[in-house]
């Protein structure tokens, strides 16, 4: 009996990794036409996302911010064709246009080409309510495709409402703090990127990324896109609107993110764990972690945080990197031979 | 080693007969159409078709992208976005499956997209109940999909080609429900006529979303937000569209009988022994079967009775259910579904029959009856008693309770 296997990997797309800023392409394909606020870090994601994946990509988006603000009809921003996706769905937009292109080039129904197919998602979208079907995305080895969840710790598109992925004690209009309760968010953020690795141990890239870092984030997007199958990319994005501060702090305090060890740099590459700069050096004692505070005091959605807040905060971080198995990343290991 | 078995199903070269499901059926449609994207996810009474589409899949019957999805919404959503890139589609789903994926479903007409999806039709539980009811297709009925109950195994595959025609038509370019009654249909076998690949490729054309397609070398934007500026305009647009399906429907019909050599006169309504009848029931689905053999019985006794059954509810065929029932004295309306609340505590089919026939100068009395609730038989006496008190009604000169609930213990 003959063995019927699975059709090979698609072919992928040359798109070769940069060395600094000036490598980064000058293609624009997400410009003007978008109403995004000052200072929106999404925005640049999205910017350097399609520049590092080129014209011959499809954009599918989850509700969220990088919907409602970005594509008012007859001002799209988008310059390569993009459709909008339900909030849940990101992870299923993904798999359904990979699989319609893949069904039509295979059966000779449509001109064969390597398409980058890109689906992003919030935090909203991606950590709280479209997390199966993106697992279920990442279970489809057949399939090339990349789920970008722009991460600004809170359904910040729907008046900064608390999810998942928003920090604890935050201030959002979903946990107020109030004469009673101070703290009204006690979830700590979801250790989304990790739990995907662990689930799906046969997905070849998953990171982390963040907007500051223009090159390692191009490189990220070029290394899930052409490294074939399903990936996963999770970037944090600070939000004017939704952290409280001025918007010309995004990159700043998206470095200060990595400096504190808030958010780990990395990229776990066919089942190795590769740290990205300052996280990397402060894993290695090379530089110091900065206290947390530096990160919270600029922020309005920590205002009402105590000392005694912060020096919790602290300490959880602190845990994260000197008790975890794997430092900000893995939080259990095996048990300790006595 | 094991000498590879032929697959038994799919890509016939001559027609044939064959004795199979109403889900078997489809399972076939969709490997005549040359489907590229399928989704599925376990619910019954649905999923045999998806049984039967996943071993055509693997004896290599046809070739499609067959995706087990990890629920229903991301199934609804898979095919949509499949469909976005221009990929014939199917799915489908049961009861409180199809309403985990209203959200996708509720879009998939919004955005105009040829999705092909079975039904099989079941109660919404809880309680749990595997039966058929009819509520579950039915809650999409104002949305823009068109809904369509089929009567037998060989109207199923039959329907299922003459969705992707209509569906996949630039001139609709609007998702399609194939319901089917649970057990009654998606379970029980009947003699089917298999057509072949040559019919189907001269009555089916490929899928051409033409210039919605979103592809590289077509950078359009899907769905932006478009607020109160211009939904309104784009709501009327798929307004539009459904009132051209009633046109594109009679064409392709028509192709349809020339090529397969079958069909009834109407693609929308099929008349049973109602040319001189007094009273007409109107029912959708396997609830013809009983109902023709009363009406044949009621027939030998005297009784001038005919029953209606309605095949496409959306587009609902008002001019031609007009026509129909105009010209008898009192209509019976039996719905396996139940709208609690509604006009006249009536069903859901029931009060779109009576809105139909508020226009005509000399209406018939119009009665409702529910039957058959999560899929409880409906006997021939039952359409028998069903029968009389409409006579009464006539007798009577008026509709004195509008609505009955048939074999219900009290």
């Amino acid at each position: 009996m003959t063995t019927m296997t699975q059709a090979p990997p698609q072919s992928v797309q040359d798109l070769p990794q940069v060395r600094g800023v000036k490598q980064i392409p000058v293609f624009e394909g997400f410009t003007s036409g978008h109403r995004t606020c000052q200072g929106c870090e999404s925005a640049l994601v999205m910017r350097l996302m399609i520049k590092a994946a080129g014209p011959r990509t499809i954009v599918v988006g989850s509700t969220g911010c990088m919907y409602v603000a970005n594509t008012t009809y007859y001002s799209t921003p988008w310059v390569v064709p993009w459709m909008h996706t339900q909030l849940g769905s990101s992870g299923s937009a993904a798999t359904g246009t990979a699989a319609g292109l893949a069904s039509l080039m295979r059966k000779g129904k449509m001109q064969e080409e390597p398409i980058n197919v890109i689906a992003f998602c919030g935090d909203g979208g991606g950590v709280d309510m479209g997390l199966s079907a993106i697992s279920a995305a990442l279970q489809h080895d057949e399939y090339n495709l990349l789920i970008l969840c722009y991460d600004n710790e809170s359904y910040a598109n729907t008046d900064i409402q608390v999810s998942g992925s928003s920090p604890w004690g935050a201030n959002s209009t979903f946990s107020p703090p109030g004469k009673v309760h101070r703290i009204m968010n006690h979830r700590w953020k979801k250790n989304t990127a990790p739990m995907l690795a662990a689930g799906h141990p046969d997905v070849r890239y998953i990171a982390t990324a963040c907007g500051s870092y223009g090159p390692d984030f191009t490189n990220k997007i070029r290394r899930a896109l052409t490294i074939g199958g399903p990936t996963f990319i999770h970037s944090i994005d600070p939000c004017p609107k939704g952290w409280d501060y001025d918007p010309k702090y995004s990159h700043e305090l998206g470095m200060l993110a990595v400096e504190t060890g808030i958010w780990v740099q990395y990229e776990i590459v066919d089942g190795e764990l590769i740290l990205n700069g300052p996280s990397r050096a402060i894993a290695r004692g090379i530089r110091p972690r900065k206290p947390v505070t530096e990160y919270l005091q600029r922020q309005g959605r920590f205002a009402h945080l105590t000392e005694e807040d912060l020096k919790f905060f602290q300490e959880k971080i602190d845990e994260s990197w000197e008790k975890w198995w794997i430092a900000g990343i893995v939080p259990f290991g095996p048990q300790e031979e006595s | 080693m094991a000498t590879q078995t032929l697959p038994q199903t799919g890509r016939p070269d001559s027609e044939r007969e064959e004795l199979i499901s109403g889900s078997e059926a489809i399972a076939i449609a969709c490997s005549l159409a040359d489907v590229d994207v399928i989704t599925a996810y376990p619910i019954r009474p649905y999923d045999t078709v998806m049984q039967y589409v996943s071993k055509l899949k693997a004896d290599g019957a046809f070739d499609c992208d067959f995706i087990v999805a990890e629920s229903e919404h991301s199934q609804f959503e898979i095919v949509k976005h499949a469909s976005a890139v221009g990929a014939r589609t199917f799915c489908g789903s049961s009861g409180v499956g199809w309403f985990y994926a209203f959200e996708a479903i509720t879009v998939t007409a919004g955005l105009r997209l040829p999705v092909v999806a079975m039904v099989g039709n079941r109660a919404l539980d809880d309680p749990g109940a595997f039966g058929v009811e009819h509520n579950d297709a039915m809650a999409v009925r104002d949305l823009g999909w068109m809904l369509y109950w089929v009567g037998t195994a060989q109207e199923a595959l039959d329907t299922a080609l003459l969705a992707w025609r209509v569906a996949e038509d630039p001139r609709v370019f609007l998702p399609a429900a194939i319901s089917c009654d649970g057990s009654f249909l998606t379970h029980s076998q009947a003699i089917v006529n298999v057509p072949t690949q040559e019919q189907v490729d001269q009555f089916l054309p490929q899928y051409d979303r033409g210039r919605l397609l979103l592809h590289p070398d077509n950078p359009i934007t899907v769905a932006p937000q478009v607020n109160e500026d211009w939904l309104m305009e784009i709501r009327r647009q798929t307004d539009d569209a459904m009132r051209r399906t009633s046109d594109v429907i009679r064409e392709a019909y028509d192709e349809f009988k020339q090529v397969f050599g079958r069909g009834d006169d109407s693609p929308f309504i099929e008349e049973y022994m109602t040319d001189d009848a007094d009273i007409v029931l109107v029912g959708m689905g396997t609830l013809a079967m009983p109902v023709r053999v009363a009406v044949r019985r009621m027939r030998e006794q005297g009784k001038k009775v005919g029953f209606l059954r309605v095949k496409f509810f959306r587009p609902f065929a008002t001019e031609e259910i007009q026509e129909a029932l105009s010209r008898c004295k009192a209509v019976g309306v039996i719905d396996r579904d139940y709208s609690y609340g509604s006009p006249s505590y009536g069903g859901v089919l029931f009060n779109e029959v009576r809105s139909a026939l508020y226009d005509l100068d000399d209406r018939p009395l119009v009665q409702s009856f529910v039957a058959g609730l999560g899929g409880r038989e409906v006997l021939v006496r039952d359409v028998e008693e069903m029968t009389q008190m409409v006579q009464d009604s006539i007798d009577s000169g008026k509709v004195k309770q509008v609505n009955t609930w048939i074999g219900v213990r009290e």
